[in-house]
């Protein structure tokens, strides 16, 4: 009796400590959901930082219209930028951003597609082992830099080559030019790489030359890509601050030619937004231009995830 | 014209875009070499700056640069590390984590001038902590996070299947796995991609303007306990980089030198960003012949 009864606690102990060991959670478990909360952690830092950003700026943006009572057209088309005196018109900025983005990306695209075809499709060994380094390193200088040689370089030779004060759109396009440049060049090549082999090899066997394989097959089959790589490209230029600052002239007055100091909203930016006072017209005005460049940021990759999507369903097809 | 011909031109067309691109990139180091050198020495890399014309040495300023780093990669290698291996390991293949990857590839997105402006009114108008090293430090995390944990996820994901299986099938937890086994492979591609992007943090303005401010107070380098005003290491003082400060010296000009000054600047920071490019380089490839016993 008395051994049975030590038999069935000894058993008992036993259950009990197989129980724990079933249903409680191992050291690896433990160890997994310390994991998962670290790196649940982090990712949630980034999406706080991401919401908190377009939070703020967008409710700070949109006092000039809440709060100040200014019309959104007004500001939008108005040409006549003095805050001080209550006149919010935006478009002289607006206008001078897009002028010189479009004007960047004209230039510097054919220059980008141009090394990209030679890198991938007629000396693929010195493209990687000489022109990679270079479209690296025109990628690492700094945007100040681009700047002080805009301003050391490009704006006294335009002073030479047009006269006036060589500050304006077209100085700020050079300067943007060589800075888009490796931005696009580098996509086009990813996008050219991935171009089936049996595409070109095709077109080859055909009796086709290089060029005509070139512009007929590979180009074209790479579209989408080379177009995502142009609006990578336009985004930088867009939302390029200083280099474009430096060079521009930045005088808020409708960019009457090419020539003439303008400004964009990023130069507004950077040379305003220190010298305001926070809540007021002049103040909630600059928060407007930066909600501006925001939506255009986000305009931009919605755009490339509009052509990437269209240029898959072209492949599937 | 026949197919031949055209071909041939368009050879020559794309071998003179491509010297003409070459001659860019050369053009623009021979230019601030030879326009900068000559005015680097060591006082000018070690003096103190003029605090009204911005005229004199850049000590403090590339002091400055170099602690902001520290303090960034500080806060943003561990914050993209833990992102990376969630992106990696842990994320379904889902809305949510689409989402998620929206959310990340926005922020690479943004203007850093918009960035800069949000740590300005987040950190110096909200939390009236002035322009500081700490805001900067803060603000350049926004703007290096994203293409961190983007760079971290790849090299984390290009690891092979089996890798991953052996460990769990050793009774290790994943994160074990992830920690023990999945980031020493991964290693030299994370190093590279944190070094790379030292180098673009080395060099931003745009973001530092309005959050680290533009002045650089003359700090006592004999004191270094970082509570103390006077301290280098307060990171509570507003702190001017070299980059900020070129962009000063030519935005205000009134340094009578002042293209000779910021030339030197920019010789410069263009020989650190080279230095961390190399560096990046030699630093991955040892790595990577450390951990994969490849010769």
């Amino acid at each position: 009796m008395e051994q049975t009864n030590f038999q069935l606690k000894k058993q008992d102990a036993q259950t009990h400590e197989w129980d724990t060991r079933l249903h409680h959670a191992t050291k690896a478990t433990r160890e997994d959901w310390i994991g998962r909360g670290i790196s649940y952690f982090c990712i949630g830092i980034i999406i706080l930082v991401v919401a908190s950003m377009l939070w703020f700026i967008t409710s700070k943006g949109i006092a000039t219209f809440t709060q100040n009572h200014v019309s959104l057209w007004k500001f939008l088309s108005g040409t006549d930028w003095a805050p001080d005196q209550g006149k919010i018109g935006a478009l002289p900025m607006i206008l001078g951003s897009f002028a010189v983005t479009f004007a960047a990306a004209i230039v510097a695209t054919p220059f980008a597609v141009g090394t990209a075809i030679f890198m991938t499709e007629i000396s693929p060994n010195r493209g990687r082992k000489f022109l990679q380094p270079v479209i690296e390193l025109l990628v690492g200088i700094p945007s100040v830099v681009y700047g002080f040689i805009g301003l050391a370089v490009i704006v006294p030779f335009m002073r030479h080559l047009v006269g006036g004060s060589g500050f304006g759109i077209i100085s700020a396009t050079f300067v943007l030019f060589v800075m888009v440049l490796p931005t696009i060049t580098s996509m086009t090549v990813d996008s050219l790489r991935a171009v089936p082999r049996y595409y070109k090899e095709a077109s080859l066997a055909l009796g086709a030359t290089r060029w005509q394989t070139v512009s007929r097959v590979i180009l074209r089959s790479a579209t989408s890509g080379i177009l995502t790589a142009v609006i990578f490209g336009m985004a930088r230029a867009f939302g390029e601050a200083l280099a474009v600052q430096m060079v521009i002239g930045n005088a808020a007055v409708m960019p009457k030619n090419l020539i003439s100091p303008a400004s964009t909203l990023t130069s507004q930016l950077t040379t305003g937004i220190g010298d305001t006072i926070d809540g007021t017209l002049p103040n909630n005005a600059l928060w407007s231009l930066a909600l501006i460049l925001l939506l255009m940021s986000l305009f931009f990759n919605a755009l490339v995830r509009v052509i990437a999507k269209r240029g898959q369903l072209k492949h599937e097809r | 014209m026949n197919a031949k011909r055209m071909d041939l031109i368009a050879t020559i067309v794309i071998d003179l875009i491509v010297a003409s691109v070459v001659g860019i990139l050369f053009f623009l180091l021979a230019y601030i070499l030879s326009a900068g050198l000559p005015h680097v020495s060591w006082s000018f890399l070690t003096g103190a700056t003029d605090a009204f014309s911005g005229a004199g040495g850049i000590g403090v300023q590339l002091f400055n640069s170099f602690y902001l780093l520290v303090l960034t990669m500080l806060i943003s290698v561990p914050i993209s590390l833990g992102a990376g291996i969630y992106l990696a390991e842990y994320a379904k293949d889902n809305w949510r984590t689409s989402l998620i990857r929206s959310a990340i590839e926005v922020l690479s997105s943004l203007p850093s001038v918009v960035v800069g402006l949000f740590g300005f009114l987040l950190f110096v108008v909200k939390f009236k902590i002035g322009f500081s090293v700490i805001s900067g430090a803060i603000a350049l995390t926004f703007f290096n996070l994203p293409l961190l944990t983007r760079n971290i996820e790849e090299s984390l994901s290009a690891v092979s299947r089996s890798q991953r299986e052996a460990g769990l099938s050793l009774g290790l937890s994943k994160w074990k796995t992830e920690l023990g086994i999945i980031l020493p492979v991964a290693l030299p591609g994370i190093v590279t991609g944190i070094v790379l992007s030292a180098g673009r943090v080395f060099g931003e303005a745009a973001a530092l303007i309005y959050t680290a401010g533009q002045s650089a107070p003359v700090t006592n380098f004999a004191d270094w306990n970082p509570m103390d005003p006077a301290s280098p290491l307060n990171p509570f003082r507003p702190a001017e980089t070299l980059a900020v400060h070129i962009w000063k010296v030519n935005t205000e000009g009134l340094a009578s030198n002042a293209a000779a000054l910021s030339a030197a600047a920019s010789a410069v920071l263009i020989i650190a960003v080279l230095l961390f490019n190399l560096g990046a380089r030699l630093l991955g490839s040892y790595l990577y012949r450390r951990v994969t016993a490849s010769k």
